[in-house]
């Protein structure tokens, strides 16, 4: 039985919410924990999850990527995760949430400004239809977060509890610098993600995987690419109604082999 | 791997016009069954939310079976006289958040009308706590070949887990620590074969009827305890596996593998499947043919009614009737011929065209040189009584455009009677094998009590033997051609 059933997902939902708010947590205007209770010692990253450093990073021995920066998720309430058809994708995917959101570098700790469906209360959230057809907006800030992961893969939903954030209904963004000692032709951007997700090498599209997806290691791979020496920004955004979220990347050459002679930086 | 083999664009409509795509009849409503069980003469299976079904012959089922406790995605289990039953007390995400126990109980019978029907108190095996990544419910049990009790549960919430349990009383075995051996599947349970561990997922959407893209995967390891990977070498700790059925047919959503035994080379594969078209859209239990190559597993499909050549594995030969062969007119034309006159194609040879010169009564079978002629040419449709054993109906195969039917004798032979009646010896059995072949055998042998199979003795001569799957004198194809 998935727990991704959109039939009994406003009870799902509703539990969820009810939880956090049996736990002491509310949702301020920022969708921010801003007061939690004597549980809030379990709220934490760990061990899912550690403060990015500078020290050289390699990827691991399968070539997965484990440092990036991560952007507290954005609300994008969806209920279920049939609506993501690549229609639909497309355009959550090319929407501006904030300034520069296809440019910037961001540094640990930087803030960026969105505007997005105010998070509804728990009765609300049970009653209420998918998604009002025009929901009331807040304005909220959002950090970013310089992370390495211990597991192959990037485990959004553990990055969004951990933090005491969302982590149904929501869009998450992730950044990093790849870091080439040469220019690299014929390599392939191999991505896994739960759900949909886009991702962009320099700027460029690389790999767009519609639909409601489980994460599966090497699922979607980019038509070939060239990694061009110094600097390369892998830019990914990652979208979810409820359920499990995470990613996970990695380059393979021609043969389908990891690209492992890069290093992994997030400045 | 042989299959039925539908050549060219004709044939193919002509099969979607004759085939019906047969679920199981009766009542066959399921989410999440159990491994099929066989006590006391019946099937029996069970499914999410409690309850399950019976069924006398494994083709026609109904409601009835007795489950108590609830909950997600049960297993079920012979061992030594009693069934041991697993099952998730909770719904995970679905009914809750993600603390959930999985639990076992046995029974003597499931027989509900038993008196010896009696459940003995469930006992918790494992569980998880609502945060960490596992949500303990869709158990999936193992006995693997020294006797070692296994069984693993999970979801797509985090890992799929794998403990032992103790045969002898369902309780988790002291200290046994839980492992980790997957990812992003749920419904899990494992089979055993040739060396192999074989853990089967099930991935995609559940639980949304026609648009459910449930499907179900399998990795393999060489220990119990994994890692199991697919045929890519990809981990299933990495989310990994080989597709073993997805939907087709009317069907959507397969899940919950469950693996049946019926002979050497004869296997068989429980699931339901999330919407059945032909059945309101219903999630209804489904039995699939399961085919192995090169160590994979793979489901067959049922057996599709239509007109076929019934062809011999052991040399290629045709079961034909044992009539004078009609040459058609024509011939070679010869050589050094204008090849530049029009061309006319050349109408197949018809039944009226031989019909008459046909014996009335009982006719003997051989096996011929296929040259799809009328007396080649069966066409098989399941038998009007419903009847079935597990997973088909019985068939009735008589010759195409023709009540003339294939019957066994009770000397265990095989002939055909001029008018199909309905009687046991005219109803067949048709399995697809491991191997992608199909096992033929009557119902009945009149008065006999052998289980017999359509054998091919001669590469000429057909007969009723024993059916050994290592001889291809026992495995027939059917090719629409």
């Amino acid at each position: 039985m998935n727990i991704k059933n959109k039939t009994w997902l406003p009870l799902v939902a509703f539990v969820i919410l009810a939880g956090l708010v049996l736990q002491g947590s509310t949702f301020t205007s920022n969708g921010k924990v801003e007061t939690v209770s004597e549980n809030s010692s379990q709220q934490s990253l760990e061990p899912y999850f550690k403060p990015a450093t500078t020290k050289k990073l390699t990827p691991d021995a399968d070539g997965f990527i484990q440092r990036w920066l991560l952007l507290e998720p954005i609300s994008k309430p969806n209920r279920g995760n049939t609506v993501f058809v690549d229609s639909y994708l497309r355009e959550a995917f090319s929407e501006e949430y904030f300034e520069n959101q296809y440019s910037v570098l961001p540094e640990d700790g930087d803030e960026v400004t969105v505007t997005v469906p105010k998070q509804q209360a728990v009765t609300d959230f049970r009653r209420q239809p998918q998604t009002p057809a025009e929901p009331e907006m807040e304005t909220v800030k959002l950090k970013w977060h310089a992370l390495e992961t211990t597991n192959f893969n990037v485990k959004l939903f553990r990055f969004a509890t951990g933090l005491g954030l969302q982590e149904y209904g929501v869009l998450f963004n992730a950044v990093t610098i790849v870091n080439s000692p040469e220019d690299m032709e014929n390599v392939r951007m191999a991505v896994g993600s739960n759900s949909a997700s886009i991702w962009w090498l320099n700027g460029e599209e690389a790999v767009f995987m519609s639909g409601d997806r489980r994460m599966v290691m090497d699922d979607c791979v980019s038509p070939r690419l060239t990694l061009k020496k110094g600097k390369n920004i892998v830019r990914g955004a990652v979208i979810n109604g409820p359920g499990m979220s995470d990613f996970c990347v990695r380059f393979i050459d021609e043969n389908g082999e990891p690209v492992r002679n890069i290093t992994i930086t997030t400045e | 791997m042989k299959r039925i083999n539908i050549l060219g664009t004709i044939a193919l409509l002509s099969m979607l016009i004759a085939q019906t795509a047969m679920a199981q009849i009766g009542n066959p409503f399921i989410h999440d069954p159990s491994t099929i069980m066989e006590c006391d003469g019946k099937y029996y299976t069970f499914g999410t939310g409690g309850g399950g079904l019976i069924s006398e012959d494994g083709w026609t089922w109904d409601g009835g079976g007795v489950r108590p406790g609830g909950g997600a995605a049960p297993d079920a289990m012979k061992i030594g006289d009693r069934y041991l039953i697993v099952y998730g007390a909770t719904g995970g995400g679905l009914g809750g958040r993600h603390n959930g126990t999985i639990l076992t109980m046995w029974n003597k019978t499931l027989d509900p009308n038993s008196p010896d029907f009696e459940y003995t108190e469930a006992i918790e095996v494992a569980s998880s706590d609502g945060d960490e990544d596992n949500d303990a419910i869709d158990p999936g049990l193992l006995m693997d070949p020294d006797g070692r009790l296994w069984c693993s549960y999970g979801t797509y919430f985090g890992n799929i887990r794998l403990v032992e349990l103790d045969p002898k009383t369902g309780k988790r075995v002291k200290g046994n620590e839980a492992l980790d051996i997957a990812i992003d599947c749920e419904a899990t349970t494992m089979m055993y074969r040739d060396g192999w561990y074989y853990l089967l997922g099930t991935h995609g959407t559940c639980c949304d009827g026609a648009n459910s893209t449930y499907n179900i995967v399998v990795g393999r390891s060489r220990n119990v305890t994994g890692p199991y990977v697919d045929n890519m070498g990809r981990e299933m700790l990495k989310g990994g596996g080989k597709m073993v059925i997805k939907a087709g047919n009317r069907v959507t959503g397969p899940g919950h593998f469950g693996h049946i035994i019926i002979d050497e080379g004869v296997e068989k594969m429980s699931c339901h499947f999330e919407a059945d078209f032909d059945q309101g859209g219903r999630s209804v239990l489904g039995i699939r043919p399961l085919l192995w190559e090169d160590g994979w597993p793979e489901a067959g499909e049922k057996f599709k009614e239509g007109t076929y050549e019934i062809e011999s594995e052991r040399r290629g030969y045709a079961l034909e009737l044992a009539v004078d062969f009609v040459r058609m007119q024509g011939g070679m034309r010869g050589f050094g011929r204008n090849n530049t006159e029009p061309v006319q194609p050349i109408e197949s040879q018809k039944l009226s065209d031989v019909i008459d010169t046909w014996p009335k009564g009982n006719i003997g079978v051989r096996n011929g040189d296929y040259m799809f002629r009328p007396h080649q040419k069966w066409t098989i449709t399941a038998a009007p009584d419903n009847s079935g054993y597990l997973g088909g109906p019985y068939y009735k195969i008589v010759i195409a455009g023709t009540e003339r039917a294939l019957a066994a004798t009770a000397d265990a032979e095989v002939i055909t009677v001029p008018k199909f009646t309905g009687a046991p010896e005219q109803l067949w059995r048709i399995e697809q094998l491991i191997d992608g072949t199909y096992r033929i055998m009557p119902k009945e042998v009149p008065n006999s009590t052998e289980e017999y199979a359509l054998i091919s003795i001669g590469d000429s001569t057909p007969t009723l033997a024993k059916f050994d799957f290592n001889s291809d004198n026992s495995k027939w194809n059917f090719n629409d051609h």
